[in-house]
């Protein structure tokens, strides 16, 4: 019944720990505008501005929105900002797309973005409440006990997530937006790099960055008529559970399983880890990389650390996973679930650059958020659905 | 001013905000929070499947039904089911680092609660580690979770990994 | 575009300062009751989506405690707006015209009362050039109250008459706030509260949340005798910027209202989320509304007005008067940020 949906313009800022050089408003438009060019558009031809981003407090500034609708080229338009923790950048990507999807509109302008630099990203996230006794330090903190629970369970070697951070910083150093772009990285260099919450070391975490992504997505007809192919939508999927009940796998979320295969039946993959060419998925802590391998059914349970210690999930890889550096070499936090479902149109569009993957048709975005609580995943491709 | 002072762009504002809540425990929690402040821990149990909250939040959020009836009380002792090791300073977090970060299932409960480990040295914490609390001297309580100053190691055995492994 | 209605609505009663329920609280039996009263349990329904404000409960995340509050297992295909629920709503009705849902729960809630809310809304203005300022919410609504005094567009008296008509109205209205029979004159009698407004020309401050479940076609008609069908849904913003629009009129509202043909047929019941008298008035304009009009049977926004739930309670309350028969056709509206930059029009039928 869904219309088709085509992805026909993509943005990004260059991302970086403090963008003092843009304000808000630059850093949006820096995207936003990248995308309109890329689709060949203007500010007039846009229908509808879905807006995402994570905690208002990040910025300070409740329901930024408001304040950006007329720098993101909305006014006297529909505007929407979707907030839904970590994923929320995949979400804004996912209600951008069924704006088009259920033949509401033609073109819908996608943007998401974090200025963490305007206020105190760890502050926001760690706020004392009373009666309470705060023990967990930020997102580190809170993820790090459920990464000894993935090592314990699954037995995987201790280097594991070396292994990812350091293929992840390489494949960011042939992507010029990145915000890391470390030249002397190695395995020596990661391994000896300070235990922030052990069992994570410092390179194995993800930056904090300011930095906006921005997609167009166009009607088929309007689709059609772009000199750049377009990536086409073939299904998206959002679950969400509880932060905590008894029983609850915090280490492998049912939400997880239960999205990937809502996705996969939407898209009419029956074997992903053959159909699918190349996956960008959220991994803020590297060991998330084989912890989302098989939260996507590319491996079996307690066995996607296989999948990175073979050298799968790298650039020339039978699966290649976060070939644009990945959220350990940027992370603005609204932003980063819009920028791996950019990463998966920007392949499958031959758009990638030096982090191409060759002959990429078909491939992943994911993004989740909360207490691993939060999935949202889109699957694109050169092809029409 | 010079001319290049001039067209120097203003990139920092400093707008300091300062909002003050009203926090309200809620119902369920204060329940909790005044057991607490009389050395307590009282847990809920789900009306569908029994399994004992601790603390509760007034809903089983997996069957969405409101958590009402007797409270369980719990013994002040249970099992590290994860953990780590915190090195990073958080202006939140009063505690000296490094410091462990652990997840207690106290006996009889079946959710964990959020603590820090003492009387222990860093090296020593592990999963599956038995664990007491400590509390604050009683003429320092309060309706809060902070009487427990907290957990230290018991030297009983350790609980095997198949007990605890579905609260991970 | 697929047949949408709405067949269940329930709401918490707004007060000013819940003392002893936190915010999830508030929305658990709200969410029970819905889920109850509708026969559903959380496998019948395709899609979740809520709105709420991290800045209403000072804290980050603070929605994801509504996941607890509607039992969220099986895991949920569920999504939130940092909107009112309106807009939660429309997502709602976005999803299932995709044709991947044909339910949808969809809710809203607030406690403003955990901080000084006028002065948190400061927070949303220009954060560079205004928010150093600290214009407190009251303050930038007195100030486009007074652009439509000083130019005419209406009076005083108008504006006490909105109080007197809603706040009657209200009466009826178990789950209202501030209700009673007020007097025109003695109300144009009091001093003014922050120039020119007067405390009635202000919504209370509530806390509270509605919840609503929509359904498309065959299903809607399973579970409501009379649904309630969206036949318009349409929402637009304006530029923030005090300075470079017409405050003495709601344009955005107009644009919705005409995109949502809201006067294509006689309107029976209008509910309108004015939360000031005078934004009261703009909106009714701009909606067209005739005289033969019901404006705000349940009291509207006047009588209570519980921030983020208030807008989806406003097409709540519009839907009740399909349902039971008083109304055939009727307009519902939100609105957010300040001065009516954000408004949404939803045109509802009972056939």
């Amino acid at each position: 019944m869904a219309e088709r949906c085509g992805i026909v313009g993509i943005g990004q800022t260059k991302h970086d720990s403090k963008r003092l050089d843009v304000s808000m408003v630059g850093l949006v438009r820096e995207a936003a505008l990248r995308a309109l060019e890329d689709a060949e558009l203007t500010w007039k031809d846009i229908d509808a501005v879905v807006i995402g981003k994570a905690p208002d407090l990040f910025e300070g500034v409740m329901m930024p929105e408001l304040y950006l609708a007329d720098a993101l080229g909305g006014a006297y338009k529909p505007m929407l900002r979707v907030h839904t923790a970590g994923s929320v950048g995949g979400s804004t990507g996912i209600v951008a797309a069924s704006l088009v999807e259920a033949g509401v509109h033609d073109r819908v302008l996608a943007v998401a973005f974090e200025k963490q630099s305007e206020s105190n990203a760890m502050w926001a996230l760690s706020i004392a409440m009373p009666f309470s006794v705060a023990t967990v330090a930020g997102a580190g903190g809170f993820f790090a006990p459920l990464i000894r629970g993935y090592m314990r369970r699954s037995g995987a070697p201790e280097d594991t997530g070396i292994r990812v951070a350091v293929k992840d910083r390489l494949n960011a150093l042939k992507n010029p937006y990145a915000h890391l772009h470390m030249e002397d990285i190695s395995f020596d260099l990661v391994a000896a790099s300070p235990m922030l919450w052990d069992p994570v070391r410092y390179l194995e975490t993800c930056p904090s960055s300011d930095g906006a992504c921005a997609m167009v997505f166009a009607s088929e007809k309007l689709a059609e008529q772009t000199q750049t192919p377009p990536a086409w939508v073939h299904a998206t999927a959002m679950r969400s559970e509880p932060t905590m009940f008894s029983g609850r796998d915090q280490v492998m979320p049912q939400a997880s399983l239960d999205n990937a295969k809502a996705l996969y039946k939407q898209a009419g993959i029956t074997n992903p880890r053959k159909e699918i060419d190349c996956a960008e998925m959220y991994v803020p802590f590297s060991w998330f990389e084989p912890m989302w391998c098989e939260g996507m059914l590319f491996a079996e349970p307690n066995e996607g650390w296989k999948m990175t210690y073979e050298g799968a999930t790298a650039l020339d890889g039978d699966l290649p996973v976060n070939m644009s550096g990945g959220v350990l070499s940027s992370n603005p936090i609204g932003a980063s679930g819009l920028l791996r479902f950019a990463e998966a149109a920007l392949q499958v569009r031959g758009q990638a650059g030096e982090h191409q993957v060759d002959g990429a048709r078909k491939a992943l975005g994911h993004a989740y958020g909360g207490g691993s609580q939060y999935f949202s995943t889109w699957i694109v491709s050169s092809d029409k659905p | 001013m010079s001319e290049s002072e001039e067209r120097k762009p203003v990139e920092v504002l400093r707008t300091p905000v300062v909002l003050d809540y009203t926090y309200s425990a809620g119902q369920s929690s204060s329940r909790h929070l005044r057991a607490f402040g009389k050395g307590k821990l009282l847990g809920q149990r789900c009306p569908v499947d029994g399994r004992v909250y601790f603390p509760s939040r007034g809903s089983c959020p997996q069957h969405g039904v409101p958590i009402e009836g007797e409270p369980v009380e719990l013994p002040d002792r249970g099992t590290i089911v994860t953990y780590s090791v915190n090195r990073v300073p958080s202006e939140n977090i009063d505690l000296e680092l490094p410091y462990a970060a652990i997840q207690v299932l106290l006996d009889g409960a079946d959710t964990i609660l959020f603590h820090v480990l003492g009387e222990s040295s860093i090296d020593d914490v592990h999963m599956g580690m038995r664990v007491e609390a400590v509390w604050k001297p009683e003429e320092e309580w309060d309706d809060s979770v902070a009487n427990i100053r907290y957990f230290r190691p018991t030297g009983e055995p350790d609980t095997p990994f198949d007990q605890y492994k579905e609260h991970i | 575009m697929r047949d949408v209605a709405v067949v269940a609505f329930t709401q918490a009663k707004s007060v000013r300062a819940e003392r002893d329920l936190n915010e999830t609280e508030i929305l658990i039996p709200v969410i029970h009751d819905i889920k109850r009263g509708a026969g559903l349990e959380t496998k019948d329904i395709d899609f979740v989506c809520s709105g709420s404000s991290d800045y209403l409960a000072g804290q980050s995340f603070a929605f994801v405690s509504g996941l607890d509050a509607i039992g969220a297992w099986p895991p949920v295909s569920e999504s939130h707006v940092e909107m009112d629920g309106a807009w939660a709503l429309y997502e709602a009705w976005v999803k299932i015209q995709t044709g991947h849902a044909d339910t949808a729960l969809v809710y809203g809630f607030g406690k403003p009362s955990m901080g000084d809310l006028s002065r948190t809304l400061a927070l949303q203005l220009d954060p560079y050039c205004v928010v150093p300022l600290w214009p407190d919410a009251v303050s930038v609504a007195a100030l486009q109250a007074r652009l439509c005094l000083e130019g005419g567009v209406l009076s005083e008296r108008e504006m006490a008459e909105v109080a007197v008509r809603d706040r009657g109205k209200g009466k009826s209205n178990p789950y209202a706030q501030v209700t009673g029979d007020f007097d025109v004159d003695a109300l144009l009698a009091e001093p003014t509260f922050v120039s020119p407004l007067r405390r009635h020309d202000c919504s209370p401050i509530s806390d509270g949340a509605s919840a609503m479940i929509i359904a498309a076609g065959d299903r809607a008609r399973d579970l409501a005798e009379r649904p309630a069908w969206i036949r318009g849904l349409e929402h637009i913003v304006e530029p923030q910027d005090l300075g470079i629009r017409d405050l003495t009129t709601s344009r955005s509202t107009q644009i919705a209202a005409d995109r949502a043909a809201v006067g294509k047929d006689k309107i029976d019941v209008a509910e309108v989320c004015g939360p000031f008298t005078h934004q009261s008035i703009l909106v009714e304009r701009a909606l067209g509304l005739g005289e033969s009009v019901d404006v705000n049977p349940s009291g509207g926004a006047l009588s209570a007005h519980p921030l983020m739930a208030a807008g989806l309670t406003r097409i709540g309350e519009a839907s009740k008067r399909i349902w039971d028969g008083s109304a055939d056709r009727a307009v519902a509206h939100a609105t957010s940020g300040p001065c009516l930059q954000q408004n949404l029009v939803c045109v509802l039928e009972g056939a």
